[in-house]
């Protein structure tokens, strides 16, 4: 017997309400561990807005979340894109941004989809838990945006900008990959801070006055030590340190840009997870809740059209392909490990003996909890998903004159396809690996990085001008060496003042 | 339980201060293009902001990246005819997948082309000028009077007879007088028709009714369809209404003296005031003069981009000027703006005929005349003669322009003294 919650397509607050709370009971029947919802209805200019802030909800001023703004704008009001039904932020408690325009049923699509799927991942992702606070962002990026306005007043609107250029140019680099950062909280943060500005200043002070040259210099150099004595990866975190001429206030700045681009960085690591889950727990909610009698079946076919947007992915020679849809996989893999887990065949016993025929629910929480794109795909990806996708290697060796595919999916590339879609989601893999390699403690205080490329992969030639945003930070002069396999110095480039 | 919070009253706004930061670092990049545009653009095209295109590799934002080479594998969805071991042509633009992802952060378009408002516009146009509160410059405006309807009256002139009025009036008039006599009839009707009905008709008072009814009908009859007191009119009355409308000569010197740069500046100055006069006016024409020893009316494609050679008669520009306002524009029903752009030279022995012609036949006429010189070098003959008009016709103006930074301040100038 039908006893739908809504039948018309208008949506309001009560309904909303209503559809959370419905859709609520169902996830905690299926053991969803989420923070609280707090859910925002904007218009479609707000939901502009908050595209240019790449989802920040409070964002520092600056002339690139402009850029960004003015040129969603264009494409928005030319028809050529369409915006997200919404936008999730990763806090406590968790804040759900569903657009105006929205449907009824795509609202409680995106309520299932963002405040329980995506509400559920930020709470329970390793990642997320280990890198990223989610009861203190808010606070924090109030923090900031209220210290870069202060900083602007004081220094001037150009002198701040030119510094979060250069901070934003090694964004990237601004991340600490293998230990936890503290966690950041506003009141603590501007408790430090007084401290830390005097404690830092010490510490640059102490490393330069007291290096005073006592051999010649030749014997010098073959004698001391590098500084830093290992490579470091996080660029930004070394400037911060010690860069010779930072003032104190800008050092601040070149902390607040690294702590917001380390509480992006586990989301750039699992797209596909993360939005694999999302799908998997909106179309299990929603459908649950239409098994349960309360939506009909209008609602529901137009939940079916939507959904099934969402997850096409097209193939290689479409005219719509752009790359692999991580919403695609994401939920093509959730749903293969569950069919694992209760209809496993002769081929999944063989290759999952460990989760074949196992409790989903449990399996699927284990793998949403402790692993990452790169790591959930090569312990996951099955062979049959790989046929379904039909997908193959391509080799792009630049010597070679031609492409070489390199495998497809039959028996003998199931493991080599696995790999390497592992090794596309791994971002160390893809993006440069740049680290700081020595300083010029006695000399000229000049900055030495070095890049080793993976695969002979060059770097694109933005980076003489990222060199220069470094120089500008370093305040001496700054070069980068890339270095060969036997680890022979290949080529420099050299940023002088 | 859900926090559910209404958003949507906010403020919308919240890029505004980021779009102006990235207008503020781009300015030069966006005033060139500006520059460019507004020789594609009319001097009364004001009203629409401007679609402005820079080159992207201006505003990237730039982040060590991997580029295209060395040895890559890539995964592609959608395998049809492909075997281990296949080798295909390395395609164009370094394969569909990667070529793609790469515009996202920003590469791929050569241009980026956005729009700005028509404020923004202007101040991109007038830079450092400040556009002045132009409706604190009030005008002291031509008034003439406007016939306008003022409802109806109940005389007038036939002409103006307002029809259904006229008609639904006497139709009133008829219901109201007849509307006794009517009734009576009505009472002595059924009351005969009772009288034919009994037995034993009473003949005497039959004939009483029937003479009665006889005068009743024709009281009813003799009530006019229509009286010279129902006609209603149409009224107008006279109401003086300041002139909604002004028209705005050009004058433009162009003989081969005149470079583009010259004719930009110039071409600016006419559209500050036909920014001005349009603030103040409902309607305002256009009229394009041109001249080098003859003038001529052009339009405004001719007028800027059309070049002569030859020598410079101002005069002629100026008599075809008072020609067409006699023609057109009689000074009682328009505002007549002039403004005269060149660089300085003239005939010498027809400067003195310039004064002549402006003192006498065209200042009286014209709400304001203004010269600009736009030259970097020192005052010609024109200037001078011109100089002495000064003093006598407060109406008259004239300033020098030796760069663009110059025309707001010089615009200024001129609309200062009317300003009091």
């Amino acid at each position: 017997m039908r006893d739908p919650i809504s039948t018309g397509a208008e949506w309001t607050f009560e309904l909303i309400e209503q559809y959370h709370a419905e859709i609520a009971a169902i996830a905690e029947e299926f053991g969803l561990d989420t923070y609280p919802n707090q859910i925002e209805l904007i218009t479609a200019e707000q939901m502009l807005d908050a595209y240019a802030s790449i989802g920040m909800p409070i964002g520092y001023s600056h002339w690139s979340f402009g850029k960004h703004f003015i040129r969603n704008e264009q494409q928005y009001r030319r028809g050529r894109m369409g915006l997200a039904y919404e936008i999730v932020i990763n806090s406590n408690p968790c804040i759900a941004y569903l657009m105006e325009e929205n449907t009824m049923m795509m609202q409680a699509l995106v309520i299932a989809h963002a405040c329980f799927g995506h509400n559920s991942f930020f709470k329970g992702n390793y990642l997320f838990r280990a890198w990223t606070d989610a009861e203190a962002i808010i606070d924090y990026l109030v923090f900031a945006k209220r210290y870069i306005s202060d900083c602007e007043e004081r220094y001037g609107i150009e002198e701040v900008e030119n510094l979060l250029d250069s901070c934003h140019a090694l964004q990237n680099h601004g991340v600490d990959r293998y230990k936890r950062p503290n966690p950041v909280s506003m009141r603590e943060e501007q408790e430090r801070l007084k401290e830390r500005e005097a404690y830092l200043q010490s510490q640059v002070n102490d490393l330069w006055l007291k290096t005073v040259p006592q051999k010649s210099a030749e014997q010098e150099r073959a004698e001391r030590p590098n500084f830093p004595e290992e490579p470091q990866e996080n660029i930004l975190y070394f400037v911060e340190k010690n860069a010779p001429l930072l003032e104190p206030w800008q050092r601040e700045v070149v902390r607040i840009v690294r702590k917001i681009g380390q509480y992006f960085y586990p989301q750039r690591q699992t797209q596909v997870m993360n939005e694999g889950w999302a799908c998997f727990w909106h179309y299990h909610l929603i459908n649950e809740l239409y098994d349960r009698g309360r939506l009909t079946d209008g609602f529901m076919l137009e939940f079916l059209q939507s959904h099934t947007n969402v997850v096409a992915q097209p193939e290689f020679d479409s005219q719509y392909f752009s790359g692999i849809n991580p919403y695609a996989l994401g939920y093509a893999m959730m749903t293969d490990i569950k069919r694992i887990c209760v209809d496993p065949d002769e081929e999944d016993r063989a290759w999952f003996p460990d989760i074949a025929g196992s409790d989903w629910q449990q399996t699927l929480d284990f793998a949403m909890r402790n692993f990452k794109d790169e790591s959930f795909i090569s312990q996951y990806l099955s062979p049959r998903l790989i046929r379904e996708f039909k997908l193959f290697s391509i080799l792009d060796d630049e010597e070679q004159s031609e492409l070489e595919v390199t495998s497809i999916h039959n028996d003998a590339g199931y493991r080599h396809i696995r790999q390497a879609l592992s090794n596309q989601y791994n971002l160390s893999m893809n993006e440069p690996n740049i680290q700081v390699y020595n300083v010029d403690v006695r000399g000229d205080r000049s900055l030495t990085l070095r890049h080793v490329p993976h695969n002979n992969v060059p770097l694109a030639d933005t980076s003489s001008e990222v060199l220069k945003h470094l120089r500008r930070l370093w305040g001496f002069n700054v070069r980068l060496e890339t270095i060969g396999i036997d680890g022979e110095v290949l080529s420099t480039d050299e940023c002088a003042a | 339980m859900a926090q559910l919070i209404d958003r949507r009253p906010n403020s919308k706004g919240k890029s505004t201060v980021n779009r102006q930061r990235f207008l503020r670092r781009y300015k030069k990049q966006i005033k060139e293009a500006i520059s460019e545009q507004i020789s594609k653009r009319s001097v009364t095209d004001i009203d629409s902001g401007e679609s402005v295109s820079i080159p992207t590799r201006d505003i990237s934002e730039p982040t060590f990246r991997r580029d295209k080479g060395g040895v890559q594998e890539g995964v592609y969805p959608g395998n049809k005819e492909f075997a281990p071991g296949d080798r295909i042509k390395r395609p164009v633009n370094g394969g569909q997948g990667q070529g793609r992802r790469a515009s996202d952060s920003g590469e791929g378009d050569d241009e980026f082309s956005f729009e700005i408002s028509q404020d923004e516009y202007l101040d991109m146009l007038f830079d450092d000028l400040e556009l002045p509160n132009l409706k604190k410059n009030q005008l002291r405006k031509m008034t003439r009077s406007r016939t306008v309807r003022a409802g109806f009256t109940n005389d007038g002139v036939p002409t103006n007879i307002n029809i259904v009025r006229s008609l639904r009036s006497a139709l009133s008039r008829r219901v109201a007088m007849g509307a006794e006599p009517r009734r009576r009839l009505r009472e002595l009707e059924a009351e005969f028709e009772q009288l034919q009905q009994t037995v034993g008709v009473d003949e005497a008072r039959c004939l009483e009714l029937q003479q009665e009814i006889e005068a009743l009908r024709l009281r009813l009859r003799k009530i006019p369809f229509i009286d010279t007191f129902d006609l209603r009119f149409n009224n107008f009355v006279q109401r003086p209404e300041p002139t909604a409308q002004a028209v705005m000569f050009c004058l433009m010197d162009v003989s081969g003296s005149m470079d583009r740069e010259t004719k930009d500046i110039a071409k600016r100055f006419y559209i500050l005031l036909y920014l001005f006069l349009t603030r103040s006016y409902r309607d305002v024409d256009v009229v394009y003069i041109r001249h080098h020893t003859r003038a001529k009316e052009v339009d405004e494609e001719e007028f800027f981009y059309s070049r002569e050679t030859g020598g410079t008669i101002v005069s002629s520009a100026l008599e075809l000027t008072r020609d067409i306002i006699a023609q057109r524009y009689p000074p009682g029903d328009w505002n007549i703006y002039a403004a005269q752009a060149s660089d300085g030279d003239n005939w010498n022995d027809d400067s003195p005929h310039c004064q002549q012609l402006l003192a006498k036949a065209l200042l009286p006429q014209l709400r304001y005349y203004a010269y600009v010189e736009i030259t970097r070098r020192d005052h010609q003959g024109l200037w001078e003669h011109y100089e002495r008009l000064l003093d006598a016709h407060e109406n008259f103006a004239m300033q020098q322009i030796r760069e663009p930074a110059d025309i707001y301040p010089v615009f200024r100038e001129f609309f200062r003294k009317q300003a009091q």
